[in-house]
């Protein structure tokens, strides 16, 4: 164990790495919150919860209260999903096979909570408070490894990760998202302990931990180095690597805060924290709203300097699309907004031409430039081919898993191979930057998802 | 442009879906993708991609062998002069070369993407764009004497058999370049080794004649180029790969930008320097005692080594297995052409042979990786027991 002198925070073991890269790219968000207009509409997507399949507990048109289960898990209906506001169901939205996609909640001008006993949390044992965190809808905030799902509650991981410092594009600052609420997090920091026998661990930035020096419980890590450096794939491998049938939990920043939250009052905490980026937005600023709210009126705020514009829950690389009246995702911290790329480049595919677009590849001049602020849009810049170039992922990779090996085994659907070149080990999100800098435009993250799905559905 | 873009909207609306020619569009697409960058969006996955793609890829690896065709282009022609004695200017012989070389050209494109674009039709995929740089390589590596016909043949079957027959880009075992050029070794010896093939016109006009260095070293002869000619390339051989200078520069851009891997040219380069400095050191025979580093800017062991055995698709692709592929391939190169006199170069069969066992190399590489993730499983299994 080192002890910092620095931060004066006992660290123990600081992660470095090299491969990987920083996308610079314009519409970083101004570290100062913008007032919006409430939404009127909350939706919950059952999509943002990977693996489950949802059973309504509500029709359309019945009142709900925050924190009333909407849903809950068909396979384990101890997870519930509760309401972000009070209202009413307005509308359940189906897809094809009558799929859930949305359910629509209208919010009331009277909020009304669900009220759960918390005063001596303390004091209850492991299983006691996982039926109140159950109960009161905040279990979902805890994934687990491998596959990136829901935790299972009957499980008990060999640790729990939450990671305050990540390096995707343009994300959110966690110590200025987060540093009024310390107090919150360490009660939720605390109730985790609880949860697992072993430790929890915390990353935070190499050169400025910022506030999350100050908390205890915790095994404190530093995360330093080029994107994907903060993703917790790489934190498991470095510091509890997962083994066949070990569980790892993970939990994002200000899900702590909002488990925290509720233990110190016994309502549910709908409050989201949002850094609206990319490079359509005027003044990028950080905003406060509930999770599932309009992005409408929180866009409206916001001068958009294109005509066709993707709007994006999440980062540039591993975000989910939505669009102007959508609504936003159940865990993202960051909306990007980037302009539609649904135009034409003569001659594009030569080397050393249009150089503004940002390339990780040295056929362009781009990487020379180091320009921090660059334009980005959501043309491929290609098409897909069969996979020729090597060695491009293991470059953006820094896991110690044969990316493209990997990604070939998922393809052809070999379980065996799967598991043993480390499909336990990663999440899709690990594959952002691979889909992002690979020559063939192949869609890692979809396959990798696909193949995660297919060890879900025949390992399990 | 806008004009061309619209032209090209309405040549497009028959290939559409559901349309007259919707079969051909792979073929459409092929050519409207070679002027425009299409206007495709993401739908899934990462939101932005790079601004490389196979196209950019390819181009960059046809700049990088242009400096040693151009070159080989006026080498044919310096070859062919010096022999004949006539006065001549670097323009005359660059015609000369160009007058030989150009058709073979034109032939491997046709030939070779005629192939292509009928199995991209046929099986409703993309057209891709390895066969740009496979088709240039396959007349720079021939003698320059052989016939139009014979680089038809060899183009066709080496697309056919040894790329298609596979599943098509990005799947075939062997780099399709040098198995045209096997083909044709092997089925029309006549034309593609002995004394009188590798200057332009020897088998017609009396007096001309040429054989290689390794050629003459292998029967016995003294060789009379100096290194300086030898490294600059003026001496008889297949078309493009003469001049290790003009090979040296393509190595640079593909280095550089990233497309070659360093790893399998350096390793190539330790690999044959190993070998050949322990001929060196043995000397029993010409081959043997000649100079390692002449070994490196003879034959076509820089061009093979830069051009040939990089091809990401034949070679190893783990950055370990690159390595071992790289230093076996130099290895081989130098063994071959030294134990086979049947064979003075020994770079084309080298790699070959090394493409073959790319897949194994990579095979044991990534078994590290599988056996280490194993170890730890089983480790911590025993902790959990114990």
């Amino acid at each position: 164990m080192i002890l910092d002198s620095n931060f004066l925070m006992r660290i123990i073991k600081k992660i470095q790495t090299r491969k990987g890269a920083k996308l610079n790219i314009k519409g970083e968000a101004e570290k100062v919150f913008k007032k919006t207009h409430p939404s009127k509409t909350y939706a919950l997507k059952p999509d943002d919860f990977f693996g489950i399949l949802p059973k309504l507990l509500k029709k359309e048109g019945e009142e709900i209260k925050t924190g009333e289960p909407v849903f809950f898990s068909k396979n384990e209906p101890r997870i519930k999903f509760v309401s972000p506001v009070s209202g009413f169901i307005k509308s359940i939205e189906r897809g094809a096979r009558r799929k859930i996609e949305k359910i629509i909640i209208s919010s009331s001008s009277n909020e009304n909570s669900e009220l759960h006993e918390v005063s001596n949390w303390e004091n209850l044992n492991r299983d006691e408070l996982k039926k109140l965190i159950l109960d009161s809808g905040n279990w979902p905030f805890i994934h687990q490894r491998p596959y990136g799902t829901i935790a299972n509650p009957n499980e008990t991981p060999k640790a729990i990760f939450v990671s305050t410092h990540t390096t995707n594009p343009l994300c959110p600052d966690f110590d200025f998202i987060l540093n009024k609420e310390i107090e919150d997090f360490q009660n939720g920091i605390s109730a985790l302990n609880k949860l697992s026998d072993q430790h929890v661990f915390l990353g935070t930035d190499a050169s400025f931990p910022g506030m999350f020096k100050n908390i205890s419980d915790v095994q404190h890590y530093t995360v330093s180095g080029l994107h994907p450096a903060g993703n917790i794939s790489l934190h498991i491998q470095e510091l509890a690597p997962l083994n066949m049938g070990d569980r790892v939990w993970t939990v994002n920043p200000e899900d702590v805060v909002k488990l925290g939250c509720f233990l110190s009052t016994g309502k549910f905490s709908p409050k989201r924290t949002i850094a609206i980026t990319g490079n359509s937005v005027e003044q990028p600023k950080y905003i406060v709203t509930k999770q599932g709210a309009e992005l409408q009126p929180i866009l409206n705020e916001f001068k958009l300097l294109y005509d066709q514009n993707r709007v994006i829950n999440g980062d540039v690389l591993t975000g989910t699309i939505s669009c102007l009246d959508g609504h936003l995702g159940y865990f993202n911290n960051q909306i990007s907004v980037i302009p539609e790329g649904n135009d034409y480049r003569m001659f594009g595919w030569l080397p050393f031409k249009d150089n503004n677009i940002l390339s990780l590849s040295n056929t362009s001049f781009s990487r020379l430039f180091k320009k921090k602020d660059f334009e980005v849009d959501t043309n491929i810049n290609g098409e897909e081919r069969a996979l020729v170039v090597t060695g491009e992922m293991e470059k953006v990779f820094p896991l110690d898993i044969y990316p493209m090996q990997l990604i070939k085994a998922c393809i052809v659907e070999d379980i065996e191979k799967m598991e043993a070149l480390g499909i336990y080990e990663v999440v899709p999100e690990d594959f952002g930057l691979i889909d992002y800098a690979n020559t063939s435009k192949i869609e890692a993250q979809e396959i990798i998802r696909e193949g995660i799905e297919l060890m879900i559905n025949e390992v399990g | 442009m806008n004009a061309l873009r619209k032209q090209l909207d309405t040549l497009k609306k028959p290939f559409g879906k559901g349309q007259k020619f919707e079969k051909f569009a792979p073929a459409f697409t092929a050519f409207e993708t070679f002027l425009f960058v299409p206007n495709h969006i993401t739908k899934k996955g990462a939101h932005i991609r790079d601004a490389v793609d196979l196209k950019r890829t390819m181009v960059t690896v046809i700049i990088a062998l242009l400096p040693a065709l151009i070159y080989g282009i006026y080498n044919t022609g310096y070859q062919y002069y010096i022999q004949t004695d006539e006065p001549f200017t670097f323009i005359d012989a660059f015609i000369h070369g160009a007058w030989k070389i150009v058709p073979m050209i034109i032939v491997s494109y046709v030939v070779g993407l005629s192939i292509e674009f009928g199995f991209a039709v046929y099986r409703g995929h993309e057209v891709n764009e390895g066969y740009l740089v496979t088709g240039l390589l396959i007349p720079m590596i021939m003698p320059v004497d052989i016939p139009l016909w014979m680089v038809g043949i060899s183009t066709a079957f080496a697309v056919l058999i040894a790329k298609e027959a596979f599943g098509g880009t990005g799947m075939n075992i062997l780099n399709p370049a040098l198995t045209a050029r096997a083909f044709a070794f092997f089925a029309y010896p006549t034309y593609m080794s002995g004394n009188k093939v590798w200057v332009s016109e020897a088998s017609n006009v009396d007096g001309i004649s040429g054989e290689t260095i390794l050629g003459s070293l292998a029967a016995g002869q003294d060789v009379n180029y100096s290194m300086i000619q030898m490294f600059q390339g003026s001496i008889p051989g297949s078309i493009a790969e003469t001049s290790t200078l003009w090979v040296v520069v393509g190595a640079l851009i593909l280095i550089l930008t990233g497309i070659g891997s360093w790893r399998i040219i350096t390793g190539g380069i330790i690999g044959a320097a190993i070998m050949g400095i322990l001929f060196n050191l043995w000397g029993a025979n010409a081959l043997m005692s000649f100079s390692w580093m002449n070994h490196l800017i003879v034959g076509g062991f820089a061009f093979g080594i830069v051009f040939m055995a990089t091809d990401p698709v034949s070679a190893a692709q783990t950055n370990k297995g690159k390595w071992i592929y790289g230093i076996l391939t130099g290895i081989f190169c130098i063994m071959i052409r030294v134990f086979n006199p049947a064979y003075p170069e020994g770079v084309m069969l080298a790699i070959l042979l090394m493409n073959v066992f790319a897949p194994t190399i990579d095979h044991y590489v990534v078994n590290g990786n599988i056996n280490k993730r194993k170890k730890r499983w089983i480790n911590a299994q025993e902790l959990k027991t114990a």
